[in-house]
């Protein structure tokens, strides 16, 4: 089995607020991210896909498919946008790297006819970041 | 969902790869220039990964808030800017290779109390990197 990545970075905003958590607690929990004008970050996504070559082509799937679909199911949606407001997949849910993965992993999944989406690694910034495996190890 | 944070952190120290067990030839013939006995030291960067549930609330699964004092407090504070074979007891035992070094942070790390430390990694340098997973080698 071959695994291939796709890395690409988009730049969004957000912040973090529970509406359930008085003003204090929000503080507390959340500290600078809880600013309500929000900040930004340069996110950095890498797909992973895993399969087997295909003998005629040498490829486990066509990376340009795959550059197009995570343009149009990825940029367009979170590229230099609100996140809070402007991805309604994240509507109701606090925009942490961890909710943003498993948003991604759950737009992209179904999308992927060609091996099997293994892993989607989300860096917030060249400290942090997550890895979400679906229902997988 | 299966979902792992990540956190970066880094840690300078110096240390000396050198075994009691060996001769003094074979200490140079095994570790080389690391065998240096003024010892050499190293940009280490350490990264953590966590694995939980997302809470529901916070929308996280482990607050950075928790995470960064608890490694700062268990490892950074011990192991930045200090000679790895005399300042960390756990080193006046066992050689600091990056291996032990690696299984040293993971113990210290275990008892994180908010999520389940899944992996532990240590670049020594940009080059060499070394990961523990207790599931996989048994803890």
């Amino acid at each position: 089995m071959i695994r291939v990545t796709r890395k690409i970075e988009f730049s969004a905003a957000h912040y973090y607020h529970n509406p359930s958590f008085s003003a204090e607690e929000n503080r507390r929990v959340f500290g600078k991210c809880n600013n309500p004008h929000g900040h930004g970050h340069n996110y950095v996504l890498e797909v992973t896909i895993a399969g087997e070559p295909d003998p005629a082509t040498g490829m486990v799937l066509d990376l340009k498919e795959l550059k197009a679909l995570l343009q149009k199911e990825i940029i367009e949606r979170m590229d230099h946008r609100f996140l809070n407001y402007e991805v309604p997949e994240l509507t109701g849910q606090i925009p942490t790297c961890e909710n943003i993965a498993a948003v991604i992993w759950k737009l992209l999944a179904p999308k992927i006819n060609k091996g099997r989406l293994e892993r989607v690694r989300l860096y917030e910034s060249p400290e942090l970041f997550v890895d979400c495996m679906g229902d997988g190890q | 969902m299966k979902l792992t944070l990540t956190r970066r952190y880094w840690f300078a120290a110096s240390h000396r790869l050198h075994s009691p067990r060996f001769s003094e030839e074979e200490n140079w013939r095994t570790y080389g220039k690391c065998n240096n006995p003024y010892g050499h030291g190293h940009n280490y960067v350490l990264e953590v990964t966590v694995s939980g549930p997302v809470d529901a609330a916070t929308g996280m699964i482990a607050n950075l808030a928790d995470l960064d004092p608890f490694v700062e407090r268990h490892v950074l504070e011990a192991f930045d800017h200090t000679y790895l074979n005399e300042d960390v007891p756990a080193f006046r035992e066992r050689v600091p290779t990056t291996e032990n070094v690696c299984l040293e942070i993971y113990h210290r790390l275990k008892t994180f109390p908010n999520a389940r430390l899944e992996r532990v990694r240590v670049e020594e340098t940009s080059l060499n990197s070394f990961e523990y997973f207790p599931e996989i080698q048994g803890s």
